[in-house]
C-alpha cells in the first residue's frame, strides 16, 4: 500500500484502542477510561496534522492511500480526504474525543462502553474517508452495532425500544444505499465500486438513475433525518447516554447531508440536476421543500417538549434543515453554508447536550419545568448554557449566524418563498430556546435544588474549546471556509458539466 | 469408470465406512460389559473416522480441481452412479467438516453424553455423514434416491434418539411421516422422469429432454415439480419445511445442527446438479424456454425466506427460532439457484460455506447455553451477559448478527454475493425482498441479543461458568466469523473451481 497512511492511522488506531481496552482487567474502570481517552487522542492530533497538511487549492483528493482488497469484485480498500469530508473528520476526532471525557461518570460495564465507543469512532472516520463504495458500506454498518449497545445499554428506561428503532431504520436506509451500489456496479465499465470515477464509468439511463437517486436519498435521509424518517431520532436521542447523544446529533447526523452531497451529487449529477418544475430539478425541490419543512417542524416540536433532552433532539431536526435547503440551493454561498453548518451544528449541539448531561448528573431528571433560577445556583453553568443557547439561536458573532446566513443568501436566489418560510422559522428558534432560558435559569430559585454543585473542571474541559471554536468561527469563518470551499466549487463545476454531459448522450441518442 | 478402479477414489466414504464398523464393534464388545469406562471409545473413534474422512476429501481436492484425470467421462465412478468433480469435492469438504464438528459437539453434549446407546448414536451419525457424501457426487436418478433415502432414514432414528423425551419422539415420527410423503412423491416424479426420457443417469436425461416432443413438456413439468418436492423436503424451503420447526425443537441439539447445515448443504448439492445435468445442459436457463421454471424457483424463493423470517419474529425456543431462520436462509441460497448461471452456483456455494460457520457456531452456543442450564427458551438467556455467559453471550451475537448479514461479519458477505448475482441477472424485484426479509430477520436476531445483554438477569437466574476447552470451538468459528468477513478471496476462488463444473 502506498500513499500517506494519515487517514488510515486515524480511522484504525481507535481499533487498535478498543483490542486494548478488551484486554484490561474489567474492574480497572479509571485505567479503561484514561487508556480509551489516550487512544482517541492520536486520531485528533492526525487531525490537527491534516488541517495543516491539508492543501485547499490542490483538485482532488489528498492523502489518499489504495491497495486491492478482493480482487475477485474489484473492492478496494481507498481512503482520502477533500474540502467536503475533512471538516467532518475533524468533528469527529475531535467530539470522540471530549466524549471519552464526558463519560467518565459511566460506572455500569465501562469496559464494554469504551470499546464500543472506540468501535464507533473508526466507523465514523472510516465512512468520512472511504472512497470506495464497499468500504464506504461496511464502515457505514460497522457503526450500527455499536451505537445499538450503547443506546440500548446505557440508556434511559425506554432504551431498548429506541435501540431497536434507531437499528431497523438506519438498517432499511442502508438495505437502499446497498441495492444502488450494486446497480451502479454492474453498470458501470469496467466493474468497480471506486466512488471517484463512478460518476464517469457507470452508465445508467435517467429513469434508472432518478429511482437510485431516491433510494439513495431514502437511505441518506433516514439518518439526517429528514420529515418524514424522523421518528427514531427523538426516541434514540432522549434514551441515549449523554456522550452517545452528542456523536448521534454531533457527527451521526451528517453522515445523511454527507452522504446525499458525496453520492448523490457526486455519483449521480445527472439525476441531480434533471430539470423539472421552474427550471429546478425534482431532487432539487424535494430537498429544499423538505429541508424548509424540517426547519419549521423541528421548531415547533421543539416548542411542545418539556423535556430538555427532547427539546434539543428537536431542534436538531431544525437545524438540518438548513443544511438541506443550502444545499437545494446549490449556489456557492448555500453549499458553503450548508457544509459550514453540517460543522457549526455538531459543535453547537454537542455543547447543548453535554449541557444537558451536566444538569441531568445533578438532578436526574431533564424537565424543564422543574428547575427555575438555576442563574444564581450555578452562574458558571448558567454562562457555558447561555452561549450554547444563542450560538443554536444564530446570534450574529456566533457560528452558527454566518452558516445560516450563508445558506439562507444562497436559498434566496434560488427558493424565495421557501427562504422566506426558512428565515422566519428563527424567530421560533429564538422562541423556544429563550423560552427554555427562561424557565430554567430565570426566576425564582426551585428550593429543592438550592444546593446543587456547580459546573466542575472536567465538564468545563470538555466545553470550553467547543465554545472556543463557536465564538472563533462567529467572528472568523474564512479559515474553514478557505478549506472548504475549493472542493465545493468544484463540486458545483462537475456536478453541472456531468448533467450537460449526460443530457448531450440523452439528445445523441435521440 | 469401472468398480475397482473407482475405488481408489472412494477412500472419504471407505474411512467412514470402516469407522462405522468400528464403532459398532467397539460399542457391542466394550461398552456393555466394562461400563461407563469405555463410553469414550465409540465418540473418540467416530471423530477419528470423521477426521481421517475429511483429510482423505482434502486429497482429493487438486484432482477435482484439474477436472479429474482431463477427461470428464472419467469423472463417473461406478458405472456412472457417482461423480467426482470440483463441485462434488466441494461439497465432500463442507459435509465433512459438518461431520467433524457435529461429532465433536455430540462428544460435549449433556444430551448424548453417558447416554446408554451413545455408540449406536455414533454409528448413525457416520452412517448419516456417508450418505451425505454420496447425496454430493448422486449421478444418477438411482443413487440420488438411495442417498437421500439413506439420509433420511438416519436422521429420522437420531432426532428420536431422546428416548425419553416425548417431544423428540414426536419429531421423529413427524419427521418420518413428512419424509415419508417427500420421497414418495419425489420417487414418483422420477418415475416419470424416467419413463419420459427413458435414462437414469443425469447425461442420459439430458439428451432424452432435449428429444422430447412437445406435446410431452407438461408431463416433464409435472415430474420435475414432484422431484423438486424431494430436494425442498431437504433443504426445508416453502411449502415442505412443515417439518423443520418441531423437527429441530425435538431433536438434541447436535442433530439438529447436523440438520440444519448438513442435511441442507447436500439437498442444495443434489438440487443444483439435477437441474443443471438433468433438466438440460444449460440447467434452468435453457429449460426456461418450454417450462416456467425459474418462475416456480423465484415463487419458492420468495416464499422461503418471508414466510421463514415472518414466522421466526414470534418464536420464544432459541431452537425453533433458529429453525425458522434456517428456512429463510435456505430462502436466501435458492436466489443463488433462481439466477444459476451469472455466478448464481458460486453465490449460492459461498452461501453455504459462510450459513456452515455461523450456523453451527449459533447452534454450538445453544448446546452450551442448554448443557449448563438445561434451557433452550429465550427467557434461560436473560441478562447471559451479566452472570458470567459474556464469553458465549459475545459469541452467540456474532453469529446472529452475522446471520442478520452484517458488516463486517461473513453473513454480510455471503448475501452480498447473492444480491450482486441478482442484481447481475436483473432480478430487482427478488433482491429487494430479499433484503428487506433481511431487515425483518434483524429484528429477531437482536431480540435474542438484546435478551442477552440488555436485560438484565432476575435474582433466581443461576450464574454460569465456561471453561476454555467448552468455549474453544465457539472460539474458533467466531473468528471464523470474522476472518471470513474480511477476508474472503481463497473461498471465492475455491467456488469459483467448483462452480466451473456447470459452464461446460
Amino acid at each position: 500500500m502506498n500513499g500517506d497512511p494519515l487517514l488510515t492511522l486515524m480511522i484504525f488506531i481507535p481499533l487498535l484502542g478498543m483490542a486494548v481496552v478488551l484486554a484490561l482487567p474489567s474492574r480497572a474502570h479509571d485505567l479503561i477510561r484514561w487508556t480509551a481517552t489516550a487512544f482517541s487522542a492520536p486520531p485528533l492530533l492526525l487531525a490537527v496534522a491534516l488541517l495543516v497538511r491539508f492543501q485547499p487549492k490542490v483538485e482532488g483528493f489528498q492523502f489518499v492511500q489504495r491497495a486491492p482488497w478482493i480482487e475477485a469484485f474489484n473492492i478496494e480498500y481507498f481512503v482520502g480526504t477533500d474540502g467536503i469530508s475533512i471538516t467532518m473528520v475533524v468533528l469527529t476526532a475531535l467530539l470522540c474525543f471530549l466524549c471519552m471525557i464526558a463519560s467518565f461518570g459511566i460506572e455500569k460495564g465501562v469496559k464494554g462502553y469504551y470499546a464500543l465507543f472506540l468501535l464507533l469512532e473508526t466507523g465514523m472516520l472510516g465512512v468520512f474517508c472511504a472512497l470506495d463504495f464497499f468500504l464506504f458500506f461496511v464502515f457505514w454498518e460497522l457503526m450500527l452495532l455499536p451505537m445499538y449497545f450503547l443506546i440500548g445499554i446505557w440508556g434511559g428506561p425506554r432504551r431498548e425500544y429506541a435501540a431497536i428503532k434507531f437499528f431497523l431504520y438506519t438498517l432499511l436506509g442502508s438495505v437502499l444505499i446497498l441495492v444502488t451500489i450494486l446497480y451502479l456496479y454492474f453498470a458501470s465499465d469496467p466493474h468497480s465500486f471506486d466512488m471517484t470515477r463512478l460518476s464517469q464509468t457507470a452508465h445508467v439511463p435517467m429513469n434508472v438513475q432518478l429511482v437510485l437517486w431516491t433510494a439513495l436519498f431514502i437511505g441518506f435521509a433516514i439518518k439526517i433525518p429528514a420529515f418524514p424518517f424522523h421518528t427514531w431520532l427523538p426516541d434514540a436521542h432522549v434514551e441515549a447516554p449523554t456522550a452517545v447523544s452528542v456523536i448521534l446529533a454531533g457527527v451521526l447526523l451528517k453522515m445523511g447531508t454527507y452522504g446525499i452531497l458525496r453520492v448523490n451529487y457526486g455519483i449521480l449529477p445527472a439525476a441531480t440536476l434533471a430539470p423539472a418544475w421552474h427550471g429546478k430539478s425534482l431532487a432539487f425541490w424535494l430537498l429544499a421543500a423538505l429541508g424548509t419543512f424540517n426547519i419549521v417542524y423541528g421548531a415547533v416540536c421543539a416548542m411542545a417538549q418539556a423535556d430538555m433532552k427532547k427539546l434539543v433532539a428537536y431542534s436538531s431536526i431544525s437545524h438540518m434543515g438548513y443544511v438541506m435547503l443550502g444545499m437545494a440551493a446549490f449556489t456557492p454561498q448555500g453549499i458553503n453554508g450548508a457544509v459550514l453548518q453540517m460543522f457549526n451544528h455538531g459543535t453547537v449541539t454537542a455543547m447543548l447536550f453535554l449541557l444537558v448531561g451536566v444538569i441531568y448528573d445533578r438532578a436526574h431528571h431533564r424537565e424543564i419545568a422543574g428547575f427555575g433560577g438555576l442563574a444564581s445556583i450555578m452562574p458558571v453553568y448558567t454562562g457555558v448554557t447561555g452561549l450554547a443557547f444563542f450560538a443554536a439561536m444564530g446570534l450574529p458573532g456566533l457560528s452558527a449566524f454566518i452558516s445560516e446566513a450563508l445558506v439562507l443568501l444562497g436559498a434566496w436566489q434560488a427558493y424565495p418563498a421557501l427562504t422566506v418560510v426558512g428565515a422566519s422559522a428563527v424567530i421560533l428558534t429564538a422562541g423556544y430556546l429563550l423560552w427554555t432560558l427562561q424557565r430554567m435559569f430565570l426566576g425564582p430559585p426551585n428550593e429543592k435544588y438550592l444546593s446543587l454543585p456547580e459546573i466542575n473542571a472536567r465538564e468545563l474541559f470538555t466545553l470550553v474549546p467547543l465554545g472556543a471554536i463557536v465564538i472563533f468561527l462567529g467572528i472568523y469563518p474564512t479559515p474553514i471556509l478557505d478549506l472548504q470551499s475549493p472542493a465545493l466549487v468544484r463540486l458545483n463545476g462537475q456536478v453541472q458539466e456531468a448533467a450537460r454531459a449526460a443530457g448531450d448522450r440523452v439528445a445523441d441518442a435521440r | 469408470m469401472g468398480t475397482t478402479e473407482s475405488l481408489a477414489y472412494f477412500h472419504p466414504e471407505l474411512a467412514l465406512s470402516v469407522a462405522i464398523l468400528a464403532v459398532i464393534f467397539v460399542d457391542l464388545a466394550f461398552t456393555g460389559r466394562a461400563g461407563r469406562r469405555a463410553s469414550e471409545w465409540p465418540g473418540n473413534l467416530a471423530l477419528a473416522g470423521a477426521g481421517v474422512a475429511l483429510v482423505l476429501t482434502l486429497g482429493l481436492h487438486p484432482l477435482g480441481v484439474r477436472g479429474l484425470l482431463d477427461d470428464p467421462t472419467q469423472a463417473w465412478l461406478f458405472n456412472r452412479m457417482i461423480v467426482l468433480d470440483a463441485f462434488s469435492v466441494f461439497f465432500k469438504v463442507l459435509l465433512g467438516l459438518a461431520l467433524l464438528a457435529v461429532v465433536w459437539m455430540s462428544m460435549s453434549s449433556r444430551e448424548i453424553r453417558g447416554q446408554p446407546n451413545e455408540g449406536e448414536y455414533y454409528a448413525l451419525l457416520l452412517s448419516s455423514g456417508l450418505a451425505m457424501l454420496l447425496m454430493a457426487s448422486a449421478g444418477t436418478l438411482l443413487m440420488a434416491y438411495l442417498s437421500l433415502e439413506f439420509v433420511s432414514l438416519t436422521s429420522y432414528v437420531l432426532t428420536g434418539f431422546l428416548r425419553h423425551n416425548r417431544r423428540s419422539g414426536e419429531a421423529a415420527l413427524k419427521y418420518l411421516i413428512y419424509g415419508g410423503v417427500a420421497s414418495g412423491a419425489m420417487i414418483f416424479g422420477m418415475s416419470w422422469v424416467f419413463g419420459l426420457t427413458g435414462a437414469m443417469d443425469y447425461a442420459g436425461i439430458a439428451r432424452g429432454v432435449a428429444a422430447l416432443d412437445p406435446g410431452s413438456r407438461g408431463a416433464l413439468f409435472l415430474a420435475l415439480v414432484l422431484v423438486l418436492a424431494g430436494f425442498g423436503y431437504k433443504i426445508a424451503s416453502v411449502p415442505f419445511h412443515m417439518w423443520a420447526p418441531d423437527v429441530y425443537t425435538g431433536a438434541p441439539i447436535p442433530v439438529t445442527a447436523f440438520l440444519a447445515v448438513g442435511s441442507k448443504a447436500a439437498g442444495f448439492a443434489m438440487l443444483l446438479r439435477f437441474f443443471h445435468f438433468g433438466v438440460g445442459h444449460d440447467g434452468v436457463a435453457a429449460a426456461a424456454a418450454a417450462m416456467p421454471l425459474p418462475q416456480l424457483a423465484s415463487v419458492l424463493c420468495v416464499a422461503t425466506m418471508t414466510l421463514g423470517n415472518l414466522a421466526a419474529l414470534s418464536q420464544t425456543n432459541m431452537k425453533r427460532l433458529l429453525a425458522y431462520s434456517s428456512i429463510a436462509h435456505a430462502g436466501y441460497a435458492l436466489l443463488g439457484f433462481v439466477v444459476f448461471a451469472d455466478r448464481g452456483v458460486e453465490a449460492l456455494l459461498f452461501y453455504l460455506a459462510v450459513y456452515y460457520v455461523m450456523n453451527l457456531g449459533a447452534f454450538w452456543v445453544v448446546m452450551l447455553i442448554a448443557n449448563a442450564t438445561g434451557r433452550e427458551d429465550l427467557e434461560g438467556y436473560r441478562g447471559l451477559a451479566w452472570r458470567g455467559g459474556a464469553a458465549p453471550a459475545l459469541a452467540l451475537g456474532v453469529f446472529l448478527f452475522s446471520l442478520a448479514g452484517l458488516p463486517p461479519l461473513a453473513g454480510f458477505i455471503g448475501k452480498f454475493n447473492i444480491f450482486a448475482a441478482g442484481v447481475q441477472a436483473k432480478l430487482y424485484a427478488l433482491v429487494v425482498i430479499g433484503l428487506v426479509n433481511s431487515v425483518i430477520s434483524l429484528y429477531y436476531y437482536a431480540r435474542v441479543v438484546k435478551t442477552m445483554f440488555l436485560d438484565l438477569p432476575a435474582a433466581d437466574d443461576p450464574a454460569m461458568r465456561f471453561t476454555p476447552s467448552e468455549l474453544g470451538a465457539v472460539g474458533v468459528l467466531s473468528l471464523a466469523t470474522f476472518v471470513l468477513g474480511v477476508n474472503f478471496n481463497w473461498l471465492l476462488r475455491w467456488v469459483e473451481v467448483a462452480g466451473n463444473v456447470f459452464r461446460g
